[in-house]
């Protein structure tokens, strides 16, 4: 159970003063400028130390990503670029930063950027997210309007914080196809190796951070890695922001432990599941991209990376979709393989074509109108996409499918099943 | 190098080798459609999947990993690759059927059939059936110009020809619009492209999505003969493969030369087949009593042609050989010429003034392949984008490279590179040489700078004048000397080093082209042999008997007293040299049209009537005779350098330099030459180019 | 996804050029990226053209393509890649984009939708008959604990259901600018009825602040 005091996000909802000022009443911008003379190895082995894991999806060690970047400057500049193209179905957590609690997030770009030997960095915040975006913009204006940012700032390292934004991509929530964007091109994820560290924006080492994970980066430093490491458990540390949506009797986002238990936190944050614990039908618990996880397994599992990776599924961006017996199942999954096509960049073979051919057969099956055998080859697609792709997008696409099939079968046959039965009625 | 087992063979490999290209020199065949090797790698097909040991439990992408960035087994041993196992089966299985589910299966319609990897590779790696049950996509057809049709429903999306026109053409003209499955290839709104280079796309593509117009639906690939032969469109002499059904020829396609044009050739090079057929002078012809053209018997119209040469002293006689003449009928003019005391013969028809000095003077000493080590290049009165399109295409790849300013002097052109404009004429140059504009410096500072010196110096009246300040500014800066000679002419004519290495230029006492012209309107010359020459001023010849020996119903033919047709360069074996000094052969991809004969047979038939037979009644002995001569011949696809002294000896030009700017030799690129002439789909494309002219001057 | 292709040539403008407000703009947002890099500027040039137009034409995507040394083919890829962009004209009033994603469907966007199809026009991107409205689904906006939600230029609307959005769709009838935001009487994304977390005065008393560098806090 997360105490007030221990939750990083303190104007999540924007109640409190969102300016400058009331941020800093809060405790931010406190002491930046000692965080950022105990020196970027120190600041590195804080955040290594602290367990953070990547809060877009992948769940990377953020510390170990930092450390990547070259130690020597080659010529070339260095840049932090903060991934805020937040488009994953049931994410909605990134956007309460921003137009609410933005100076963590500032805060942290100035200090990974230090980390990382960055003078320049950019938030790439998804085209949707306009007032996000000039929330986030004000709060940049006060920030270099009192010197905290700026070429001369007070901190004593030069940088420059800029904000772009994209135009309706979800794939450019993918850090190199983010990196296309940002240089004026199609978003279009780039072939790895190089990574990013080596060759990022404009062919410059370049580190890609979720919004999150850069934002609570300033409160990691000021209490300690030990302190972030102290909550949730090993290797699933820290706090997080949830996102729960759909069938629950309230929505919300808010900031729990790593490993809260499902029904905790349902029951805590979001008033419990629609017509009850015995009215839910399957959860998909790190957003769009993670198979479902039917509801006897879900109920008591501790919302963490492992245990949701070892139900076959996965914590993603904490981004919780409850769905109750209420639902068509094949009709929620259908639609997001309708996502996945509309949103596949198409540049490679897998992916292009395998998105619009799921998505198709899976529109047949909400409709019932397939052979039963036609299951077994939606699923073998679905595997001829996974790991064939240039990006992620390939298998995120495949994944909901695959927990489909694997946990609601019976209900696809059923359909099949009835449809022939309507026919032959029919026909007779 | 570096170690890697391929398939459990070890091998060594450039450490930044592809995997694919690992595989490849095991001997390991590894599909692809995207991957090119001349292009960036675009790692989309997905086609080329091969699984790495201890890597992540997926296949990989062979194009886009290279053997370094491979981690060594715990023991430090080799990394494994492996092209057959269950794993790469299933991968090249699964793409394949998602190439094919959206694609037309419309073979038995499709030009590319019978050459097509699309159909090749299913047939290797793909599966027996589909499983695709839903309605297969269509994508509208794109007009993107007078060369290229599109069917884009058969497109793969590879992107090969968006990364040809951007990366190689230099034009960017096509790009991948759109999004996921609906994603399309297409030029700005379906504008016609711009490059002189489109036509490769072609070549490129894997599947019938892109094939050539002119060809539609023309030939089927196994109903042709294959002639391996060399271009004449211009001095570079690009490779290529002559198709002929039957009598016809019916397509050009590149050959693979590196160290000439790569696998590019010209659009003129590719699309000029048509004009082989129309205009075409098939048989002999005597212009009669009434100043009509009849036709006419060889024996008659080499009888009239004889007598007059007999009637006429050779002081009174002229001969002008065009730019697309061989070597063989270059050596036997001159021979023959030699024989009947002819001093005015010239094959330099636009004037050029090269040919008096040594041979180092008139090649590109510098040699094409050699444009890829300069590190800084100058070019002097030339526009090679249109007088050389794929030499300019080799010059953009070295500035791709980076670290290669270029400076140019004369017409301010899209070169398709960005380079630093020095003037248009002489006083710039004077202004360079003198240092006070930093571009000698540049040129001082490089290792290997090059200087391309153009036809638009060299035909100038001035041009010995001009010759001498570029020659003196290529040993200021280092770019020629006896390490290296860096000083290159760039040729126009597909065999003026041919016609001067061989010294087709007036004999003492004798006439240049533009004297010899002088002299037919005052009278002073009265008969004047014409060797497919037709880029000359004909408007005084009214006086002249003129004896035109060519191909086509163009200028020269127009003039003529007599005409004697001749075997256009598909229809002879000819010896070409391009303009670094390569000697190449061409075979005979066709026979001659109608009453046509290959000219060096007609020249021979002709001296033999003229009492100064020829010493050689075959093209071996003619080959002999000349080798035995000139000795450059000797080495086919051979380059025999030529000394630096003779540039040296440039500088010794005399005169003064006019204030005109340099212009290039070449106005329209598309109908340099009688065959392009009479290309209908040349017309077309030069129709096009100058309305885009036009457009952009407005 | 669908084919996307310009608007036809009868509704194409001449010419393109930004305001004056938005030219010391573009200055302004090309000093954000290195010296050559200034293709980077094409998304934000292309969105305040749309901002400032309605949609992206033709003669924008010239424009901003030679202002920013671009090929138009590139631009093209760039307006035809990016789904915000409308490449036709929208509704003068208001283009509603409704989230038709998963969360949003799993809590009623269907009647949205429904809605749209009736009041505004049969179909995604048709004008309304005065021209006012227009309408199309879009993929998920991240507002997804406060679904279903719309979009309408720069505002959201969330928390709706078939009544409220109706009553939305009448305010800008009547030519009001709705207020954004949820529209069942949340701030955002708090759960209905009160925040169920940052309710600790200690939180903004100064109580709970820690500084292990500069040993400042409690």
């Amino acid at each position: 159970m997360l105490h007030d005091k221990d939750r990083i996000f303190t104007n999540i909802y924007g109640f409190q003063d969102k300016s400058l000022k009331g941020a800093m009443s809060r405790g931010l911008w406190d002491g930046t400028k000692q965080i950022l003379e105990m020196g970027r190895d120190w600041i590195i082995d804080q955040m290594k130390a602290s367990g953070l894991r990547g809060r877009g999806g992948a769940g990377f060690p953020t510390g170990l990503k930092w450390s990547f970047m070259p130690k020597v400057n080659d010529g070339r500049p260095h840049y932090l670029v903060v991934n805020a193209d937040e488009s994953e179905p049931g994410t909605c957590k990134d956007r309460e930063i921003l137009r609410n609690d933005p100076h963590h997030l500032i805060e942290g770009c100035l200090i990974a950027s230090f980390a990382m030997g960055a003078h320049v960095a950019y938030i790439y915040v998804r085209g949707e997210f306009i007032r996000e975006r000039e929330a986030l913009q004000r709060a940049i204006d006060e920030c270099y309007a009192a010197n905290l940012l700026g070429p001369n700032n007070v901190h004593g390292y030069p940088f420059d914080l800029y904000v772009h934004h994209g135009a309706g991509a979800y794939i450019c929530g993918e850090e190199t196809a983010l990196l296309e964007s940002l240089e004026g091109k199609k978003g279009q994820p780039r072939l790895k190796p190089p990574f990013p560290a080596n060759v990022g924006l404009y062919g410059c080492p370049t580190t890609v951070n979720n919004v999150e994970s850069i934002a609570v980066a300033p409160t990691i430093l000021r209490r300690g890695g030990a302190w972030f490491a102290g909550l949730g458990k090993p290797n699933n540390t820290g706090t997080k922001l949830f996102c729960v949506s759909g069938h629950v009797n309230k929505p919300a986002t808010f900031e729990e432990e790593m490993g809260i238990p499902f029904r905790e936190m349902i029951e805590k944050h979001c008033g419990g599941i629609r017509g009850g614990w015995d009215n839910l039908l399957a959860v998909i618990p790190g957003g769009s991209s993670v198979p479902m996880v039917p509801a006897a397994q879900m109920i008591d599992a501790p919302m963490d990376f492992d245990t949701l990776r070892g139900l076959g599924s996965g914590l993603g961006t904490a981004a919780v979709i409850v769905m109750d017996k209420s639902t068509d199942v094949i009709r929620a999954i259908a639609r997001l393989s309708y996502f996945y096509r509309h949103e596949s960049c198409g540049q490679c073979t897998p992916c292009r074509e395998g998105t619009g051919w799921m998505w198709r057969v899976m529109e047949r099956l909400v409709k019932g109108e397939a052979e039963v055998k036609e299951i077994d080859m939606l699923f073998q697609v679905t595997k001829q996409v996974e790991g064939h792709t240039i990006c992620a997008l390939g298998d995120a696409a495949a994944w909901p499918i695959q927990g489909l099939i694997k946990h609601f079968r019976p209900v696809i046959e059923e359909r099949i099943a009835a449809r022939k039965g309507t026919a032959r009625v029919a026909a007779e | 190098m570096a170690k890697i087992k391929i398939d459990g063979t070890e091998i060594d490999v450039a450490p930044e080798a592809t995997l694919l290209q690992a595989c490849e020199a095991a001997g390991a065949e590894v599909p692809r459609f995207c991957f090119h090797e001349r292009l960036s790698v675009a790692g989309n097909c997905r086609m080329c999947l091969v699984e790495v040991k201890g890597g992540p439990p997926k296949p990989t992408a062979s194009c886009a990993m290279a053997v370094k960035d491979l981690r060594p087994g715990p023991n430090g041993e080799p990394p494994e690759v492996f092209t057959t196992t269950p794993m790469v089966k299933r991968a090249r299985e699964g793409v394949m059927e998602f190439l094919l589910i959206n694609h037309p299966l419309d073979c038995p319609i499709c030009d590319q059939g019978g050459e097509c990897d699309l159909q090749d590779q299913a047939m290797a790696f793909g599966g027996d059936s589909s499983r695709f049950a839903e309605n297969k996509r269509a994508v509208e057809d794109k007009d993107i110009g007078p060369l290229v049709k599109t069917v884009m429903t058969r497109c793969i999306q590879c992107t090969r020809c968006v990364r040809f026109t951007a990366e190689v053409a230099g034009t960017a003209d096509m790009g991948l619009i759109s999004r996921g499955e609906d994603v399309e290839i297409t030029t700005y709104l379906e504008t016609a492209m711009a490059s002189e280079l489109q036509g490769n796309i072609v070549d490129l593509c894997p599947v019938g999505a892109l094939t050539s117009k002119p060809y539609e639906f023309k030939a089927r690939p196994w109903e042709l003969t294959k002639t391996e032969s060399i271009d004449v469109m211009d001095a570079l002499g690009s490779n290529i493969r002559v198709d002929a059904r039957g009598r016809e020829v019916v397509r050009i396609l590149p050959r693979l030369n590196e160290d000439v044009n790569e696998e590019w050739i010209s659009d003129k090079t590719r699309h000029v087949v048509d004009g082989l057929k129309t205009q075409r002078l098939d048989r002999p012809y005597v212009r009669d009593a009434h100043g009509k053209l009849a036709a006419a018997s060889w024996p008659q119209a080499l009888g009239v042609v004889a007598e007059k040469i007999k009637a006429t002293a050779p002081e009174k006689i002229g001969i002008i050989v065009g730019d697309l003449a061989s070597a063989e009928e270059l050596f036997a003019i001159k021979t023959l010429a030699a024989s009947l005391g002819i001093a005015s013969i010239d094959a330099r028809a636009d004037g050029s003034r090269l040919g008096t000095g040594g041979r180092g003077s008139w090649l590109f000493n510098a040699t094409i392949a050699g444009i890829d080590q300069a590190d800084a290049i100058l070019l002097v009165g030339t526009n090679p984008r249109k007088e050389a399109a794929v030499l300019n295409a080799r010059i953009r790849k070295r500035w791709r490279k980076g670290g290669c300013p270029i400076g140019v002097l004369g017409e301010e052109a899209d070169l398709t590179y960005a380079y630093n404009y020095l003037g248009e004429g002489p006083s710039s140059l004077d202004w360079l040489a003198s240092g006070q504009n930093g571009f000698l410096d540049v040129l001082k500072n490089a290792s290997k700078p090059l200087i391309i010196v153009g036809n638009g110096v060299t035909t100038r009246p001035d041009g010995a004048a001009v010759m001498a300040k570029v020659a003196e500014i290529g040993f200021a800066v280092g770019a020629v000397g006896p390490e290296w000679n860096h000083f290159s002419v760039l040729h126009t004519a597909a065999n003026r080093v041919a016609a001067l290495d061989l010294g087709v230029i007036p004999a003492a006492g004798g006439k240049s082209t533009n004297e010899i012209l002088a002299a037919c309107a005052t009278g002073e010359i009265e008969t004047l042999i014409l060797i497919g020459a037709d880029e000359i001023d004909t408007s005084n010849l009214g006086k002249t008997f003129v004896v035109y020996l060519g191909t086509h119903g163009d200028k020269g033919a127009h003039t003529a007293s007599v005409i004697l047709p001749g075997a256009a360069y598909t229809e002879k074996s000819g010896t070409w040299v391009n303009t670094e000094g390569r000697v190449q052969v061409g075979a005979r991809a066709a026979f001659p049209v109608g009453e046509a004969r290959e000219d060096w047979a007609i020249l021979r038939a002709l001296s033999a009537l003229v009492g100064k037979t020829l010493p050689f009644d075959s093209l071996g002995g003619l080959r002999a005779a000349m080798v035995a001569a000139h000795p450059t011949f000797a080495g086919v696809d051979e380059i025999v350098p030529a000394s630096h002294e003779d540039v040296a000896a440039l500088t010794s030009g005399a005169g003064a330099m006019s204030g005109a700017g340099f212009v290039s030799p070449i106005g329209d690129f598309y109908l340099t030459n009688p065959i392009a002439r009479a290309s209908a789909t040349m017309a077309e494309c030069s129709a096009l180019a100058t309305a885009r002219m036009r457009d952009a001057a407005e | 996804m669908s084919v996307r292709r310009l608007a036809p040539a009868e509704v194409q403008p001449a010419s393109f050029a930004f305001s004056p407000e938005n030219e010391t703009w573009a200055q302004m947002v090309l000093t954000r990226y290195p010296a050559g890099k200034q293709a980077s500027a094409v998304i934000p040039f292309l969105m305040r053209a749309q901002d400032q137009e309605g949609w992206v034409s033709k003669a924008a995507i010239e424009t901003i393509a030679d202002r920013l040394g671009m090929k138009h083919i590139r631009v093209l890829e760039v307006a035809t890649f990016y789904t915000q962009f409308q490449l036709g004209p929208v509704g003068s009033v208001a283009h509603v984009q409704v989230c038709g994603t998963t969360p949003c469907m799993l809590r009623g966007s269907d009647e949205i939708l429904h809605v749209c199809k009736n009041r505004i026009a049969p179909h995604a991107h048709e004008l309304s008959a005065d021209g006012k409205f227009s309408w199309e689904e879009v993929e998920c906006l991240g507002a997804c604990v406060n679904a279903p939600m719309v979009a309408v230029f720069s505002d959201t609307y969330e928390d709706l259901t078939k009544e409220s959005f109706e009553a939305l769709l009448d305010g800008f009838e009547r030519g009001e600018t709705p207020k954004p935001g949820p529209q069942n009487g949340r701030t955002g994304c708090e759960a209905e009825g009160g925040a169920t977390t940052l309710n600790d005065p200690g939180l903004y008393d100064g109580t709970y602040r820690v500084n292990i560098v500069t040993g400042g806090g409690k």
